[in-house]
């Protein structure tokens, strides 16, 4: 069994380390590249979201390299997302693709099926060695990410220019080619050291800008041309609003037991959304509160093209940017997002913010007199 | 003076609105339903929406506009579910905050959260909360409600005879075409909102009929049928009205009887985007018969429709004659 899975930002890392500890052979799809896209838009319908176009295209380059089971996690509705591995299998069992795909979701009281599942794939039935190999790789993610998002802050104010990505190209080599945890981690910390060594130069009036909507474009930086390091080469500060660790913990740990980390989130989106609708669109506007609670100059909402859930809170963001006074831009990406365009609405938000930053401050200085 | 309950003529206007009409006239307030979908309401929508939304949506905000300055109170249901598991669709859920972001100077509205998706326990509640706008009498809204409920199951009876919301309006019973013995039978497959708007569908369901053929729709099938064959996937399809396209394709794929199949989808839905591919393929991998989709969006012109009906039903009358008469000398 040779197993294969999507790619979303860098969480592959995560999974490799999972069925590391398991000693289940994985076959890590290739980077996430134009040619990947191409496949994907070629076999996918015409206007399904962009998320199951690109990971068709990761499925099919592991087939070629072969991969013959695909393990993915689902979900029940009413978001697309839930219905994902049904369209494939169909795409896959048209294209002559003998694969198995193993989806891994909310049980729905069905806890034999789920378990049969997991057994599957895992190579054990010692639910003591999952629950460890699991915790191991949560905690491989969970520090990986978070030097991710340390580098979104800092990158702005590298003194050279390449330091940083020169440390995380590294260190995601490094991991691809360690096995396990203990070896993943012991890089990972030795990324940490290095990070905190690279000389900074702050500069005081950098821009501050969250990055909202659909959690695979947020995170995967093939999807959302690079907007992260973009805006940082602009000189500002990124931060997002989702990533991998977090959606793990949240997903198995606390809704599993009827309980949520995002109170704060939720709460702060419930003049505007009442329930949840699926997808992340309740997160979307809960966040782009809090970030304008926090100062922040402004919000970038990323999400696919038709994207369901987005769409409705992309119509209620005008009233969040109106009543907190934050500039929201919606980025809409699909296969056909020419990256020139999305650099000069990028350029021209970022100039927009600078303005209003200035502008801010001369009237303190005029009012002081 | 009545109290005036505004009713868009959007979304699940053609599935529901015997219910609520019934229920709101039972207890004593008066129902404005916006006028039949037209050119001005399509572009009041557009213009007041989102670009991506799909125009389903759109036409639902433009019906939306027509009504709010004469009504007191707009019925804007939050329709999270419907049956247990199921939901209907994320712009569905979040439909009275999309029209209360987007539309300005709107009455209040009745926006009640539907949500069966654990269980239908609630549904008094919701009815009551619906029903408290008009009056508080509890006995008053449970009465209404049955009276409702009874109109809607007449309604749905009706539907499953072949009478669809179109025919209703008329005298349909006379103006009923005899179904003639080479009549051929298409399935007309889609959601109830594009299918039964005569505008928005560009009146396929007449244009069909007109070339005598006849048409099914997933409202004329038993539920049973349909919960069978859409049981058919590994995987439940946990859109309700996605569950009934499904059921209905997979359907029409075995009856002999059915010459062919229609897809009426909107631009940018993501719930046909998942449907139309799935019952495509299977179709094609395992059944002979024509399928195809056709996308309206606010820029369809009607006659490349128009040719593509006619392309269609001229292939399954040729198909019908030709088919089993292939010389075998080439």
């Amino acid at each position: 069994m040779k197993i294969t899975f999507p790619h979303m930002g860098s969480t592959h890392i995560g999974i490799k380390c999972l069925f590391d500890e398991l000693g289940v052979e994985t076959v890590i799809p290739p980077k996430i590249s134009k040619k990947t896209l191409e496949i994907g838009t070629k076999y996918a319908p015409e206007l399904i979201c962009l998320p199951l176009k690109i990971t068709l295209g990761n499925y099919i380059e592991s087939i070629e390299r072969g991969a013959d089971t695909i393990v993915v996690t689902g979900s029940c509705g009413p978001c697309r997302y839930g219905y994902y591995s049904e369209v494939q299998k169909e795409i896959l069992k048209d294209l002559g693709h003998d694969v198995e795909m193993v989806v891994l979701e909310a049980p729905h009281g069905n806890i034999p099926e789920f378990l049969k599942r997991v057994h599957k794939i895992s190579n054990t039935k010692n639910p003591l060695k999952i629950a460890k190999s699991l915790k191991n790789a949560a905690k491989v993610l969970k520090r990986l990410n978070e030097i991710e998002a340390q580098m979104l802050q800092l990158r702005p104010h590298e003194m050279n220019k390449g330091d940083f990505d020169q440390v995380y190209k590294q260190l995601i080599k490094n991991l691809e080619n360690s096995c396990g945890a203990k070896e993943m981690l012991i890089n990972i910390e030795g990324a940490f050291k290095h990070i905190i060594g690279i000389p900074l130069k702050r500069k005081e009036d950098a821009l501050k800008v969250g990055i909202v909507g659909e959690i695979y474009t947020v995170i995967e930086d093939a999807a959302n041309v690079d907007i992260g390091k973009k805006l940082n080469d602009m000189g500002v500060e990124v931060y997002k609003s989702h990533s991998a660790s977090e959606w793990l913990t949240e997903n198995i740990f606390y809704r599993s037991i009827g309980l949520t980390s995002e109170q704060k989130i939720e709460e702060a989106s419930d003049p505007y959304m009442k329930t949840l609708i699926g997808g992340h669109a309740k997160e979307t506007i809960g966040h782009t509160v809090l970030y304008s609670e926090r100062g922040f100059d402004g919000v970038i909402q990323v999400l696919p093209f038709t994207c369901m859930p987005e769409i409705v809170s992309m119509s209620i963001l005008p009233r969040v940017q109106q009543d907190h006074n934050i500039p929201v831009l919606s980025l809409i990406i699909d296969e056909l997002t020419g990256e020139a365009g999305y650099l000069t609405r990028v350029e021209a938000y970022i100039d927009l913010l600078r303005n209003r930053r200035e502008s801010k401050k001369d009237e303190k200085m005029l009012s002081r007199h | 003076m009545d109290i005036k309950i505004g009713i868009p003529r959007g979304l699940l206007y053609y599935y529901y609105f015997p219910l609520w009409n019934k229920f709101f006239e039972t207890l004593g307030a008066e129902v404005v339903v916006s006028q039949p979908t037209n050119k001005k309401i399509i572009e009041n929508g557009v213009k007041n929406t989102v670009d991506e939304a799909c125009l389903p949506v759109k036409v639902y905000h433009g019906h939306v506009m027509d009504l709010k300055d004469r009504v007191d109170f707009l019925f804007v249901p939050k329709l999270m579910s419907i049956y247990k598991n199921e939901y209907i669709c994320p712009k569905f859920c979040g439909l009275p905050e999309m029209v209360s972001s987007s539309v300005k100077d709107l009455p209040p509205l009745i926006d009640t959260v539907i949500n069966f998706r654990k269980s239908r326990k609630k549904l008094f509640k919701a009815v009551y909360e619906i029903g408290s706008h008009v009056t508080k009498n509890v006995s008053e809204i449970e009465h209404a409600y049955s009276e409702g409920i009874t109109n809607y199951h007449n309604y749905r009876a009706l539907m499953k005879q072949g009478i669809l919301p179109i025919d209703m309006n008329k005298d349909h019973f006379q103006k009923r075409k005899v179904i003639s013995v080479n009549q051929q039978k298409v399935v007309l497959l889609g959601h109830p909102y594009n299918l039964y708007d005569p505008l928005l569908s560009m009146n396929i369901v007449e244009k069909l009929r007109a070339k005598d053929v006849m048409v099914i729709t997933p409202e004329m099938m038993d539920t049973a049928t349909i919960n069978r064959y859409a049981n058919q996937m590994d995987k439940k399809m946990f859109w309700s009205f996605g569950r009934k396209i499904m059921g209905t394709a997979f359907y029409a794929m075995e009856d002999p009887t059915i010459s062919g199949m229609i897809y009426l989808s909107s631009f940018g839905c993501g719930l046909d985007s998942v449907i139309a591919d799935i019952a495509e393929r299977r179709v094609r991998r395992s059944s002979k018969k024509p399928f195809t989709v056709l996308t309206l969006d606010e820029h369809t012109g009607e006659a490349g429709i128009d040719t593509r009906i006619e392309a269609f039903v001229d292939m399954i009358r040729w198909r019908e004659k030709n088919e089993n008469n292939f010389s075998s000398h080439g």
